[in-house]
């Protein structure tokens, strides 16, 4: 089990969060003008990442609030915790 | 191929057991192969068995990168069942029993398929319903499942606590579902394979693909290159990362599942009892022991350990029915890494590179699946198009958007 560091909060157990996938992952701005590829691209298809991965977060059972980690999937290590309104850590930070 | 015999038995008995042959041999790799399948799981060797055995393509490669069967062929609580909502899904599940049932006899190793049936317990009216729609779509399916009352379900689980928190209201009983030795099923299509020519080789890890012009020519190992005309992957949580190498994603993502097994006890549990509502699966092996699963982690990991959060919850699911078992001890726990799709449904496809073949996405149940998904896989590698069972299952239903969505009716899920 992860504990997390929430950037509003402080250190607390994963059982208070809710994952929300894969982060930086934009909407399409006109739906209508993409094709089915496309759109599945957008639905379905994910990096899947073995190593650090950047994820969406939501402090669900606390401030409620989200943020983004950025996460070892391999061993499980956080490597940075960042707000939605702050630019991404490059893969090697920690 | 060699069957054993109780003549067998008695020669080797009583030359202490030292005198049994090798069941596969140890090849060095070849430097080119009709198919090369990587992954020698359960789903890879009976790829190549099938292979072999129904096609006639005998000049193929399996490789491991560990040893036989030690990923989530080791990993799984090893419960099979057929009674799946979707039409294709219920086609292909209920294809695998029947191969299930033919098993042993065929592969002439006893894969211990005990088809003790599987009961899917209803705590709500809404259960309830779900099973009732479920089990009707089955049947109209010709798949077998029968409703069960509580006074049906306490004569046949005299053990289980019917009045706990969310009582239980009814059951979906599934008799020719059960459970197999998960070992046997792996060494037992690893000895078939390799009687039939088929080279199986371990502690040989796939590090890319070399390609000439968007079709594959063959892979590259810790043990050097080796060719292949075709190649067909069957790497399960390992799949993601063989596509990343072959330059393209897939739509599915690894997350661990845990299980766990007990201390054995005396035989009190002769079915396999699942809830979705509480979330539990448990059975009790040959050996006595108790074989229960937990949730799988929510979020993307290859760490290939669960959390302790779930652990607490799937021992309070099991406890709530079967309070007895307070002062039980558990002996292993571990988690297999699952490689899960938005609809909970697996893969069977061609890929955007010529050759190259993926068998994925079968997430948190594929080994109840082991022989269909080798037996179509198979066939989509020797003929290069999909078998008719294996059609619906391809990655273009993504954009096509004709998803399988096993999401709702899985009877446990993830």
């Amino acid at each position: 089990m992860l504990v997390i560091r929430c950037p509003w909060c402080s250190e607390r157990d994963q059982t208070e969060f809710s994952y929300h996938g894969e982060a930086h992952i934009a909407r399409p701005a006109t739906p209508m003008d993409r094709t089915d590829e496309q759109w599945g691209d957008y639905l379905f298809f994910r990096s899947n990442t073995r190593g650090p991965h950047r994820e969406r977060w939501l402090h669900a059972a606390g401030c409620r609030r989200w943020f983004n980690l950025l996460r070892d999937t391999a061993t499980g290590r956080i490597l940075a915790v960042y707000r939605p309104d702050e630019p991404p850590p490059a893969a090697t930070a920690g | 191929m060699h069957k054993h015999s109780f003549l067998d038995l008695l020669r080797h008995g009583l030359a202490g057991n030292r005198t049994w042959p090798r069941m596969w041999r140890t090849p060095e790799p070849k430097p080119e192969y009709d198919v090369v399948i990587v992954g020698g799981g359960g789903h890879g060797l009976a790829t190549a068995y099938y292979l072999a055995r129904e096609h006639g393509v005998r000049n193929v490669a399996v490789l491991e990168k560990g040893w036989l069967g030690g990923g989530n062929t080791a990993r799984n609580t090893t419960i099979i069942r057929s009674n799946y909502l979707q039409d294709p899904s219920a086609a292909l599940y209920d294809f695998s029993i029947r191969l299930w049932e033919g098993l042993s006899a065929e592969l002439g190793f006893n894969v211990m398929f005990s088809q003790r049936g599987v009961i899917h317990l209803a705590h709500s009216l809404h259960d309830l319903h779900e099973i009732q729609r479920r089990g009707n779509a089955i049947h109209l399916n010709g798949v077998d499942s029968e409703f069960l009352d509580p006074a049906q379900i306490r004569r046949m689980l005299p053990s289980m606590n019917l009045d706990c928190r969310f009582p239980v209201l009814g059951a979906l009983h599934q008799k020719r579902g059960g459970v197999a030795r998960h070992d046997a099923v792996a060494w037992g299509y690893a000895r078939g394979a390799d009687a039939h020519g088929v080279d199986i080789i371990q502690r040989c890890e796939v590090l890319g693909f070399r390609t000439r012009g968007g079709t594959v020519t063959g892979v590259e190992t810790t043990r050097g290159f080796i060719g292949a005309r075709v190649v067909g992957c069957a790497v399960a949580a390992a799949s993601g990362v063989l596509a990343t190498m072959a330059g393209f994603r897939l739509p599915l993502e690894t997350s661990p599942l845990q299980a766990f097994v007990s201390e054995p006890v005396r035989p009190f549990l002769d079915h396999v009892v699942m809830s979705n509502a509480i979330h539990l699966y448990v059975s009790q092996s040959g050996k006595g022991e108790l074989v229960m699963g937990a949730g799988s982690d929510p979020y993307v990991s290859y760490a290939q350990r669960g959390s302790f959060d779930q652990v607490e919850l799937a021992v309070r699911a099991l406890l709530e029915l079967f309070p007895s078992l307070s002062r039980l001890r558990f002996m292993r726990q571990w988690a297999g890494n699952c490689d899960i799709t938005a609809d909970r449904s697996p893969i069977i496809s061609g890929t955007p590179v010529r050759n190259l073949f993926f068998n994925c996405g079968w997430g948190t149940g594929g080994f109840k699946a082991t022989p269909a998904s080798g037996f179509v896989f198979a066939h989509c590698l020797a003929r290069g198009t999909p078998h008719p069972l294996a059609e619906p299952f391809g990655m273009e239903r993504f954009h096509s958007g004709a998803l399988i969505d096993e999401g709702a009716a899985a009877t446990v899920a993830h």
